[in-house]
């Protein structure tokens, strides 16, 4: 029961790094996206549109389906409607100045919407009695697993028993962590976020750093949310299903302290708290209800921790939250 | 020598009438985005999807109608008291992202007492007692990511934001309790705010137009709203003229808290009569993009809830009447802000061609 409850943790948990790992490479640019969480829901609607047409073509038929078509197909969709979601973020708060934090929420207002009206509509189509959308072929496919893994024992079950996207999940975290602080580029882009101005003048090209890291954070941030509906859901999406997972990742950015590798182990963390109420013996409906909130309060007491600790290299990129405009020197 | 077309330039100050026209400009032109878009998604006549966006939010006035108006009004209010809360902890720089938890939490005082205490106190004792209790809950929900802002300068955006979901839980604990296992608290008859000409939205209207005047002056004439711009401009320059910038957060958050927790009391004591999770349904955030679009001036805010609240009930209208989910209004309020968002760009920068200077210089 432990190695279930921990794979189940990991299970939750890994929308959560998606997300926190995107929202780290976007904070390190100096940009604070509180439109992650919308995001997060477009790269999960747009990747269920995709599978849904690929199922409809194939007749829906699973004979039909080309394994590695009905993985990319949603794949690249996730990608592409998540970095859109980027760069219209980017757009308005690089190009025009805008505030970020009215930017994002109001992305976040957008993407929920627009991932709730889609949802809607496929439901709509397909006439289905019940609220919800289910893609079950496709995620067949998300959550194939490694054949020799149930052979191996528990330690099949805890390493090898998941579906890709929970490894692309850590290795893109992984990536991140080493670019960030071992190549040039991360230093570059730790440089914009920390101080826009002195990078400018060392001639890094700020805007270009601001946009890619934006875009590619929310690309990756999109996965979550597919890796949520394909992997989690098993392809079944229903309207408000997502909830506030998006919210989470962004707490769990100061949880990290800014290391996408650290984010990896507090990802599960809180994958683990949020499931615990489930695997707490004797406990009522109403208790489980109070035990919700658990990760709400840890993500509370880190962040006083945090704040308490004032060593430098647990402190948010400088300049976060705070517009550049070159001319205002 | 420079090769882009054009560059950016910060303007020194834009007449105030010519910064209105721009931003009235935007929002016709989004209304028009927003008709366009939906007459392509419905298929519907464009004079067609304009008519159903204003019975969707008057209904039948003309005819002597009022029920739908006075929904719209009370929809404006309650959105509009939220924004109001929040005003005095943006202009001080300070993010408050719980306006849904402070609300609710106020909402949860106003349920209790009318649950607990509703056969026991006079009516105005009662009504006295909520409106008490659900002002200090808010308070409490907004004062203590703010104690600890001023104290260690915890990042009081995602404070607040957890915060918010903390509050769901505990009303979710309560609702189960009091629901006897259903997810409903039925309606309390105790408690309630009296309809005024059988009209039960008029003292919720009331209390957030006086609430409107209140905080105008406040912010505008008071010595505590100068100080809550001097905190907002720079805390450094706020401790140079011997403004106590902890207190002034605190003070400030509990204010705004509290009336975060009076619109906790509108929605359950004066609306709804019961409680559940969505009872504020994420109009926090709204309330956020409408006090920063209101240029922390309420009597602006007031315009621009009625344009949010209008395009929400108006393009629902729409969709419903086309068979689409109703979510297609959160995009195009999205879509609406974020034009007006962007619309600043061109109140605050200019753009200036770079052709003529090249030539000069060449």
């Amino acid at each position: 029961m432990i190695i279930q409850f921990i794979c189940r943790a990991i299970l939750l948990g890994v929308p959560l790094l998606y997300g926190s790992t995107g929202e780290i490479l976007t904070e390190k640019s100096g940009h604070l996206n509180l439109g992650i969480p919308g995001t997060m829901y477009v790269g999960a609607i747009s990747g269920v549109v995709g599978s849904f047409l690929y199922e409809n073509a194939c007749g829906n038929d699973i004979a039909n389906m080309n394994p590695f078509l009905a993985v990319i197909i949603p794949l690249v969709c996730a990608l592409v409607g998540a970095s859109l979601m980027g760069l219209i973020y980017c757009f308005l708060t690089v190009t025009l100045h805008a505030n970020q934090n009215v930017t994002g929420l109001a992305l976040t207002t957008l993407g929920i919407g627009l991932g709730n009206f889609l949802g809607a509509s496929l439901i709509n189509i397909t006439k289905s009695e019940l609220p919800s959308i289910a893609l079950t072929k496709t995620s067949s496919f998300f959550s194939a697993k490694l054949p020799f893994a149930e052979k191996l024992g528990w330690f099949g079950e805890l390493f090898l028993s998941h579906d890709f996207l929970t490894y692309l999940a850590i290795v893109i975290a992984v990536v991140a962590t080493i670019v960030l602080k071992r190549t040039r580029v991360g230093l570059n882009l730790r440089a914009v976020g920390e101080n826009p101005a002195t990078a400018d003048a060392a001639g890094i090209n700020v805007t270009k750093y601001k946009y890619f890291a934006t875009c590619i954070g929310s690309a990756i941030a999109g996965l979550g949310g597919l890796q949520y509906v394909m992997s989690y859901a098993s392809g079944v999406w229903s309207n408000n299903a997502f909830g506030d997972r998006g919210w989470m990742a962004i707490a769990l950015v100061i949880f990290a302290l800014w290391n996408p590798s650290i984010a990896i182990i507090g990802a599960f963390a809180f994958g683990a708290l949020c499931n615990a109420n489930n695997y707490i013996q004797g406990l009522g409906t109403e208790t489980q209800e109070l035990f919700k909130m658990l990760p709400y309060v840890v993500t509370i007491i880190v962040l006083i921790i945090t704040s308490m600790r004032k060593k430098r290299e647990y402190q948010p990129p400088e300049s976060l939250g705070l517009p550049y405009f070159r001319e205002e020197r | 020598m420079n090769k882009t077309f054009f560059h950016v330039v910060k303007r020194d100050d834009m007449p105030l009438w010519k910064a209105w026209l721009i931003r009235g400009a935007t929002i016709i032109i989004a209304i028009l985005l927003v008709g366009i878009i939906s007459t392509v998604v419905t298929g519907k006549g464009f004079g067609e999807t304009y008519e159903k966006m204003f019975l969707g939010v008057f209904g039948r006035l003309f005819e002597g109608k009022t029920t739908m108006l006075w929904k719209y009004l009370q929809d404006i209010a309650i959105l509009l008291s939220l924004a109001l809360a929040l005003t005095p902890a943006f202009k001080m720089k300070f993010w408050n992202c719980g306006a849904e938890g402070q609300a609710l939490m106020g909402g949860l005082a106003s349920i209790i007492c009318m649950i607990e205490l509703g056969d026991k106190l006079s009516y105005p004792l009662l009504i006295a007692t909520i409106a008490v209790t659900s002002m200090l809950a808010g308070a409490l929900w907004g004062v203590i990511p703010a104690i600890f802002k001023a104290v260690f300068n915890t990042n009081e955006t995602l404070f607040t934001l957890m915060m918010n979901y903390i509050a769901t839980q505990i009303i979710a604990y309560y609702v189960y309790i009091k629901g006897g296992g259903s997810n409903v608290i039925n309606p309390v008859a105790a408690g309630n705010f009296p309809a005024v000409g059988n009209n039960k939205y008029f003292v919720n209207i009331v209390i957030v137009a006086a609430i409107t005047v209140a905080m105008f002056i406040y912010l505008k004439y008071s010595k505590q709203g100068y100080e809550i711009s001097v905190v907002g401009e720079s805390h450094n320059t706020a401790r140079y003229i011997g403004i106590d910038v902890k207190k002034v957060i605190i003070r400030t958050m509990i204010i705004s808290g509290a009336l975060c927790g009076i619109t906790g009391m509108l929605l359950v004591a004066g609306t709804d009569h019961s409680i559940n999770i969505n009872s504020v349904g994420g109009q926090g955030f709204t309330a956020i993009l409408m006090s920063w679009l209101g240029q922390f001036n309420p009597f602006i805010m007031v315009i621009m809830t009625a344009i949010v609240v209008f395009l929400r009930l108006g393009v629902a209208k729409v969709a419903d009447s086309a068979q689409l989910n109703s979510s297609f209004s959160e995009i195009m309020v999205g879509i609406v802000i974020l034009m007006l968002v962007g619309c600043e760009f061109f109140i605050h920068y200019s753009i200036k061609f770079n052709k003529h200077k090249k030539e000069v210089a060449e």
